[in-house]
């Protein structure tokens, strides 16, 4: 338990003693709040947060990635990745406590779009169902993206190959749902596969869960993801440590 | 019981064997010095000790804890100097011991003794509070070298802990390891051989990733003649005039 925490601690303060997390978080801010109002925010003349939410995923696709890249890629770098493992902590451990306080960073950003449902609430009188799974979702996006990103950091030295390798993945598992795609793949692949294909896209999903309700097949799905994404970044780091 | 037990150990990077086979022990009061040329297999060696670098062969024991299946309590046990002395460089010097001491399970009042003493011991208490990243390499060696002492282990492995440092600092380090070696096992490796002389009781000299000598300094220097130094350039020479390479 003492690995998990000093890591998580460690990492928690390295974001905010360096520029990381407040850039992340002020481009975040000020590119959701944007997003929201030019996609006409008010013209919808609705007391509801749509708008804001339905741009999350594709503004994660690019900012998740760019916390995530730092994670491995950094540490092999400097080296610091053997003083890391000369202390008594497991690769579980260490795969966590970055994992966790990356996620912390993240969620903390979505807290700050508070004076959006200040807002709305102000404004009109918001049905509180899809504000609340709508965060709950963009947490779990949030986490998905990342545990892929993390990985493709173990993958590579290069903080810029882990950046484009992650925005290219989590953009190809999000797309995998959408209408172009999907009238895509059923010019050639049986319909099926493509309803399979349809069923693991984030982008279904998280409308799905952005709706109001929160069922249970989501909720696995996204802590599924996660949990099998963290394995092979275990895995990955067993092998990839010392290379 | 041996504190460190080495077992035919092996690692292969592709082609190139770094360490082929050797084998060892070190005892309690060991202050063992690990001399060969650059690409011999040193720090890969090390490496393997402190359970960073998994073995392709062979196998080890530090206090008794095997470093395949038992890495965690090897590390526990152990305290290392990795090759460069890597460190976090955002962090200030106290964050980075304070994390250590936090990632051992060394908590509240035993922090304050431990981080203490090593900031004394190792003469960094004036830079405490800078940014490790702005340190010299100096200040940043000696950091590494308190990192490792801030447990107080049994067993230390210290990969050349007086690269770049100036004679002075070279001085108290070296009074620091000789003051420690009673009640530890100290394997260091490092390429000025005038401190080989001065604080090992023991020499290992590899080449090419196998062991030419074991023995002690004045047995060594007593059966070649001359100095460390002749006798080092004597067993290593011909081998690294043709390979060179890698670390």
């Amino acid at each position: 338990m003492n690995g998990f925490t000093s890591v998580f601690k460690r990492e928690l303060k390295a974001y905010f003693s360096t520029p990381v997390a407040y850039v992340f978080m002020v481009v975040f801010l000020v590119l959701s709040g944007s997003l929201t109002f030019r996609d006409g925010f008010f013209q919808m003349r609705q007391a509801s947060m749509r708008v804001f939410f339905s741009n999350i995923p594709i503004l994660f696709i690019f900012l998740v990635p760019a916390i995530a890249m730092r994670l491995w890629s950094e540490e092999r770098r400097s080296n610091s990745i053997e003083l890391l493992f000369s202390l008594p902590i497991t690769t579980a451990q260490a795969v966590m406590g970055k994992f966790l306080a990356a996620w912390s960073v993240l969620v903390l950003a979505l807290a700050l779009t508070f004076p959006m449902v200040m807002t709305v609430a102000y404004l009109g009188d918001p049905d509180w169902g899809p504000i609340i799974t709508g965060y709950v979702g963009s947490v779990l996006l949030a986490g998905a993206y990342l545990a892929i990103g993390s990985f493709f950091s173990i993958l590579t030295r290069s903080q810029v190959i882990a950046f484009v390798l992650g925005v290219a993945s989590c953009g190809i598992i999000f797309l995998l749902g959408s209408p172009s795609v999907m009238s895509g793949m059923s010019s050639f692949a049986p319909i099926g596969f493509v309803e399979a294909m349809e069923s693991l896209s984030f982008q279904t999903r998280f409308e799905s869960i952005q709706r109001g309700v929160i069922e249970l097949r989501d909720l696995l799905f996204f802590i599924l993801l996660i949990a099998g994404w963290i394995w092979a970044n275990i895995i990955l780091l067993e092998e990839r440590r010392a290379a | 019981m041996h504190l460190i037990e080495i077992k035919e150990l092996r690692k292969a990077f592709g082609p190139i064997v770094a360490v082929d086979g050797i084998s060892f022990t070190v005892d309690k009061g060991d202050v063992l010095g690990f001399l060969g040329p650059n690409g011999a297999g040193k720090s890969t060696t090390m490496k393997m000790l402190s359970g960073f670098l998994p073995p392709d062969g062979g196998t080890a024991s530090v206090n008794g804890h095997d470093i395949i299946t038992d890495s965690i309590a090897v590390r526990r046990s152990m305290g290392y100097l990795a090759e460069n002395a890597p460190a976090y460089d955002e962090m200030s010097v106290l964050g980075m011991l304070k994390f250590v001491c936090e990632a051992r399970g060394i908590k509240s009042s035993a922090r304050r003794q431990a981080i203490d003493r090593v900031a004394v011991s190792c003469a960094i208490t004036g830079v405490m509070h800078q940014l490790v990243g702005t340190l010299s390499k100096g200040y940043r060696r000696r950091l590494g070298l308190a990192q490792a002492l801030v447990h107080d282990p049994d067993v230390l492995i210290l990969d050349e802990p007086t690269d770049g440092l100036d004679p002075n600092q070279k001085y108290e380090v070296r009074k620091l390891i000789m003051g420690m070696a009673s009640e530890k096992c100290i394997i260091i490796s490092t390429h000025i051989l005038e401190e080989v002389e001065a604080i090992c009781n023991r020499i290992i000299i590899i080449s090419d990733g196998r062991i030419l000598v074991d023995e002690t300094a004045e047995s060594l220097m007593a059966k070649h003649g001359g100095t460390l130094d002749q006798t080092f350039r004597e067993l290593t020479g011909s081998v690294s005039q043709v390979k060179g390479g890698a670390s």
